[in-house]
C-alpha cells in the first residue's frame, strides 16, 4: 500500500496540489486587480473609456467559461507568436495562416519548441492565470462596481464640501468604505474560482482531478504493477474533502477580514460592533 | 520604470534566440495517454505504450529529437493545427473527415476491428444505449446507425458506463477492449465486430509535409524489416502487415 501511493505518479498527483495552491494564490490578486480596473474604468468620466470597462465587464460575463478557455487561450498564445513573428522574422516569405494551420517562424514559438518540457509547462500555467484573471476579473469588476455604489452618496458629497479633489475622493472615501460592500461577492467569487481549476487541463496544466481521473481509472494487470478496478470514488472522495476543508478555511479567513472591514462602517453590522464596544 | 521593463524584455528575447541557435530541431508528440495498449501514463508517471515504443524508434531512425506531451482528446486537433505540438500519435484512425483538416502519414496498424463490450451476449444494439468516446470513428458510426449515442470524454469513463449499467455496450477498437474484458468476468466482447476506419496513422499539420515525409519513411523502414510486426505482437495491435 504504501509502495502503491508513493509510486512516481503518485508524486505527480500530490505535487499537482502545490500547482493549484500557487495558481489561486497569484490569480486571486491579479484578478482583483482586473477586477479594480474594470470596476474604475466602468464609472470613469471619459466616455471611451467608460465603455471599455463596461464592454469588458459585459463580454467576459457573457461568455460561456468553457468556450472561453478553449477559444481564448489559442487566441491568446497565437497573438503573442503573431507579434514575436512580426518582430523576429520581418522577411519571413510564407503567410502565416496556411488553411487550419497557423504557421509562424520557428524563432517566433513560444517557447522554442527546442526548449524543454517544463518551459512548456510553465508557459501553459501563465497562460491559464492570465485566462482566469481575465474571466474572474471581469465579475470580479461588476462586484467592485456594484460596492463603489454602495457607498453613500452623502459621504462623497460632504468629502467634496470639505474641498477634496476627485482623486482624493476616490481613493481616500470610496474605497476605504467600499470593500465591505463587495466582500460578500468577492467570496463567492473566490470559493467559484477554488472549484473552476479543473478547466486547467483544457490548458495543458494537468491538475488534481486529471490526476484523480487517471489514478483512480481502472488498471488492468498488463500495464500496470498494483491492477486495481475503478477506484476514481475513492481518488474524488480524498478531493473532496480537500475541497471541503479548502472552502472551510477560505470561509474563516473571509469571515475574519469581514470583521476587520466592518470596523467604523455606516453598516448595521458596523453599528452592532461600535454598541458593543461601548 | 519603463526602461527596466523594456531591457529585461530584450535580454529575455535575445536569450531565447540563442536558445533557438544552439539545438537541432525537436518534434513534440502529442497523445492522449489514456487508451491502453496504444498509449497510457504509467506508475512512473511517463507516457508508454505500443505508440511510445514505435514513437521512439520512428524518431530514432529519422534521427529526430522527441518530445512527448499529454493532451486531452477533445482539443488534440485544434492544438496540433495551432502548434502547441507537431504530431498527434494518439491511437487516431485515418479517415477523409480528419484528412481534410490534417494530414496522415501511412497507417502502422492494420484496421482494427472494432468490438462491442457488454455484460450479456444478447444485447439489443438497435435498441438499447450504446457508449462511445467523443470524436471517435466508433461514435459517428454508431450515430450513422441511428442508435442511441452516450458520448464521453474519456475511454475510462465509456468502460464505467458499461460496468454501472448506464449504457447497455460500448463501442471501441478491439485491442483497447479485450484486456478489460479479459480481466473482468462480467464483462464480454460481442461476436459481432466492426469494420471501420483504415489503420492507425499519426497526424500532422497539413503544411508539414517535410517532417510527414520523414516519419513516413521511418515508418516504412519499420515494416520492411519486420520491427513494426514485433511490436504489433508485443503490445497485442491486432493483425500484424
Amino acid at each position: 500500500m504504501a509502495c502503491y501511493l508513493s509510486t512516481p505518479k503518485h508524486m505527480a498527483f500530490y505535487w499537482s496540489f502545490g500547482t493549484v495552491l500557487v495558481l489561486l494564490a497569484i490569480t486571486a490578486p491579479l484578478a482583483l486587480l482586473f477586477g479594480f480596473g474594470g470596476a474604475t474604468a466602468a464609472r470613469a468620466q471619459l466616455a471611451p473609456v467608460r465603455w471599455f470597462g463596461k464592454a469588458y465587464i459585459a463580454i467576459v460575463r457573457g461568455v460561456p467559461d468553457i468556450a472561453f478557455f478553449l477559444f481564448f487561450v489559442i487566441a491568446l498564445d497565437q497573438g503573442f507568436e503573431y507579434l514575436r513573428h512580426q518582430f523576429f522574422c520581418p522577411d519571413w516569405g510564407q503567410p502565416i495562416r496556411q488553411g487550419n494551420d497557423f504557421l509562424v517562424c520557428p524563432a517566433a514559438k513560444l517557447p522554442l519548441s527546442t526548449s524543454p518540457q517544463i518551459w512548456h509547462e510553465i508557459y501553459g500555467f501563465f497562460l491559464a492565470v492570465l485566462t482566469f484573471a481575465i474571466v474572474f476579473g471581469a465579475f470580479a469588476a461588476n462586484v467592485l462596481h456594484g460596492a463603489m455604489r454602495a457607498v453613500p452618496q452623502p459621504q462623497l458629497e460632504t468629502a467634496a464640501a470639505y474641498g477634496m479633489r476627485p482623486g482624493q475622493i476616490f481613493w481616500r472615501i470610496l474605497v476605504p468604505q467600499m470593500w465591505v460592500y463587495a466582500l460578500p461577492g468577492l467570496g463567492n467569487l473566490w470559493m467559484v474560482l477554488i472549484k473552476a481549476t479543473p478547466l486547467l487541463f483544457l490548458l495543458g496544466v494537468e491538475d488534481i482531478v486529471y490526476w484523480a481521473r487517471e489514478l483512480g481509472g481502472t488498471k488492468t494487470a498488463r500495464f500496470t504493477d498494483y491492477p486495481h478496478g475503478d477506484w476514481r470514488m475513492w481518488y474524488f472522495g480524498a478531493l473532496l474533502l480537500f475541497y471541503l476543508a479548502f472552502t472551510k478555511l477560505s470561509e474563516l479567513a473571509l469571515d475574519r477580514v469581514m470583521l476587520r472591514l466592518t470596523r467604523g462602517q455606516a453598516t448595521l453590522a458596523g453599528e452592532a460592533q461600535r454598541k458593543a464596544a461601548a | 520604470m519603463k526602461k527596466l521593463i523594456l531591457t529585461t524584455t530584450a535580454l529575455a528575447l535575445s536569450a531565447s534566440m540563442a536558445f533557438a541557435g544552439g539545438h537541432g530541431k525537436t518534434v513534440r508528440m502529442g497523445t492522449e495517454g489514456a487508451y491502453p495498449p496504444y498509449n497510457f501514463i504509467n506508475d512512473k508517471g511517463e507516457v508508454d505504450g505500443f505508440e511510445r515504443e514505435l514513437g521512439d524508434e520512428l524518431c530514432k531512425r529519422a534521427e529526430l529529437t522527441c518530445e512527448w506531451v499529454t493532451n486531452e482528446w477533445d482539443s488534440i486537433i485544434p492544438n496540433l493545427v495551432s502548434g502547441n505540438y507537431d504530431t498527434i500519435i494518439a491511437g487516431m484512425s485515418i479517415t477523409a473527415e480528419r484528412d481534410e483538416v490534417i494530414d496522415f502519414t501511412q497507417n502502422y496498424t492494420q484496421p482494427d476491428p472494432s468490438a462491442y463490450l457488454a455484460k450479456s451476449a444478447d444485447v439489443d444494439l438497435a435498441g438499447g444505449v450504446l457508449a462511445a468516446q467523443t470524436g471517435t470513428i466508433q461514435a459517428a458510426f454508431v450515430a450513422q446507425q441511428g442508435w442511441t449515442l452516450l458520448e464521453f470524454a474519456t475511454p475510462e469513463e465509456t468502460v464505467a458506463a458499461v460496468r454501472n449499467g448506464e449504457a447497455d455496450a460500448l463501442l471501441a477498437d478491439k485491442s483497447f477492449l479485450k484486456p478489460i474484458a479479459d480481466e473482468d468476468a462480467e464483462l464480454m466482447l460481442l461476436e459481432r465486430e466492426e469494420l471501420i476506419g483504415g489503420g492507425v496513422g499519426m497526424g500532422l499539420r497539413e503544411s508539414d509535409g517535410e517532417l510527414r515525409a520523414k516519419f513516413d519513411a521511418a515508418i516504412q523502414s519499420m515494416k520492411d524489416d519486420g520491427t513494426l510486426n514485433a511490436l504489433i505482437v508485443k503490445w497485442e495491435i491486432g493483425e500484424t502487415f
